[in-house]
């Protein structure tokens, strides 16, 4: 019994053997899309990839702090620029791995119109979005009300969470009527959504970058490369979102 | 930076009050009583000690959705939601920290014993008024103990208001929520002043509360 089980530990270590792990950091509206892709990721390199979400802002103060990331997806280009240059992350390895838009979403359907502006001025209590101080995809909405010149009309009726996962629960539960997440996130056919034109704010080019101390990992430098592969692109662009330039 | 202090404090003071309302009478019955649904009773008032506060945090705001029965009601008497607003944060308080009012009082209660009561009883005392004038004073210590660690915990809470606060400014930003945004955007100088502040009071709080509890000893004794 006992010889048993120690075969079948040592077979399980040896199976693993070749096999490295990663610790991706993600921003919280890609990291459904990045736990498919780091799914198909393994299945076809045999490493093992966890995928650690939060809000860009967030997850990049954890890195400076020293947090044990191997890689990190970010929701824009200025944080893993700003890693490059400190020197916590390896100069050359930043790629734009997706191009986000943002979205407008309710949970009752007849409350966003095909003008979503009309919806921002309607009558609401509460308009949730992500915290723009720390993430990427909160600030986009803040320039969207600004361009739409609504920003002191609703700055009362603003509610906040850390990143769009809090934003999407306001909303989804319906104690905010509605409020801006990724279109990445948003329900099939669920409520009424607007998806917002990409001229109403600065582009969410989103930046993947190897951390210093992933360098040397196999697990973590495959995939970022296999974020750039065909296959890849697919399912980025699936999930509601423009893939990244060629390099 | 007094903002989120101010906001505090009242939530603290407002949530104490009520606790203290609540918890008197629930304690007593639960010192007194024989029912064999006490057990179940005394779990349920021990669950937030016991639970992650995202998973209150959850339920919270899928009950204080308008389209649940309780969130759906309340917004049909008063007009406001109960989710980011001061009176949510109050009754999240409220359940957070109901052990932390209960516990003290009722272990205080349960030291008082039968006999104090009987003998209250066989003087005439009506109930109520035994636990007037014998119970409660003799128990006085543990209602402070009570009173001061409902204030402190609910002073400490974050991941509840997190879920259902919304984080607005004046009505639903706490020091815990001002504290975790100043750290996640690097001003870690306004985070130290904030912190620092908690750090002195958590400390004073649970001292306060020590010393209580020894001047019980020597004053028995």
């Amino acid at each position: 019994m006992l010889r048993a089980a120690l075969l079948a530990l040592l077979f399980a270590v040896s199976a693993r053997a070749g096999a490295d792990e990663a610790l991706i950091a993600v921003a919280a509206n890609f990291a459904r899309t990045a736990e498919t892709l780091a799914e198909a990721y393994e299945a076809e390199s045999g490493h093992m990839i966890t995928i650690s979400p939060g809000s860009t802002g967030q997850l990049y103060a954890r890195i400076v702090q020293g947090a044990p990331y191997d890689a990190f997806l970010s929701a824009d280009t200025e944080r893993p620029a700003m890693l490059v240059e400190a020197g916590q992350a390896v100069a050359g390895s930043r790629f734009t791995y997706a191009l986000g838009r943002l979205a407008l979403w309710s949970a009752d359907p007849d409350r966003i119109g095909p003008d979503g502006a009309a919806a921002l001025s309607g009558d609401f209590r509460f308009l949730a979005i992500a915290n723009p101080r720390t993430a990427p995809y909160g600030a986009a909405a803040m320039e969207t009300l600004e361009a739409l010149g609504l920003t002191d009309a609703v700055q009362d009726r603003l509610v906040t969470g850390g990143d769009v996962g809090s934003a999407y629960a306001f909303i989804a539960s319906g104690n905010a009527e509605l409020g801006f997440i990724a279109l990445s996130q948003l329900p099939d056919g669920q409520g009424s959504a607007w998806i917002v034109p990409e001229h109403l704010h600065t582009p969410l080019a989103q930046d993947a970058v190897l951390l210093t101390r992933g360098a040397d990992n196999p697990a973590a430098t495959g995939f970022l490369a296999y974020l750039q592969t065909d296959a890849a692109r697919a399912v980025i662009e699936a999930a509601g979102y423009a893939a990244g330039a060629r390099e | 930076m007094t903002g989120p202090i101010l906001l505090t404090l009242a939530l603290a003071s407002v949530t104490t009050l009520i606790l203290m309302a609540l918890s008197l009478p629930l304690a007593w019955w639960l010192a007194t009583t024989r029912s064999r649904i006490k057990p179940v009773i005394e779990a349920v008032t021990a669950l937030p000690l016991i639970l992650p506060p995202t998973v209150l945090g959850f339920y919270l705001l899928l009950l204080m959705a308008p389209a649940s029965p309780l969130g759906g009601f309340w917004l049909e008497v008063t007009g406001t939601t109960l989710a980011f607003s001061f009176t949510g944060l109050v009754v999240a308080s409220v359940i957070y920290s109901l052990p932390f009012a209960v516990q003290p009082l009722q272990a205080a209660f349960e030291r008082v014993g039968p006999d104090m009561m009987e003998a209250a009883a066989s003087l005439r005392a009506r109930p109520l008024d035994a636990f007037l004038t014998v119970a409660l004073p003799l128990s006085a210590r543990g209602a402070l103990t009570a009173a001061v660690l409902s204030f402190a915990h609910t002073v400490g809470e974050f991941g509840v208001i997190l879920m259902v606060g919304g984080n607005i400014e004046g009505r639903t930003r706490t020091i815990s929520i001002a504290v975790w945004e100043h750290v996640e955007s690097l001003e870690y100088a306004q985070a130290h002043a904030l912190s620092a502040g908690l750090l002195v009071f958590a400390f004073v709080t649970l001292f306060a509360v020590y010393a209580l509890g020894r001047g019980r000893k020597l004053h028995v004794r």
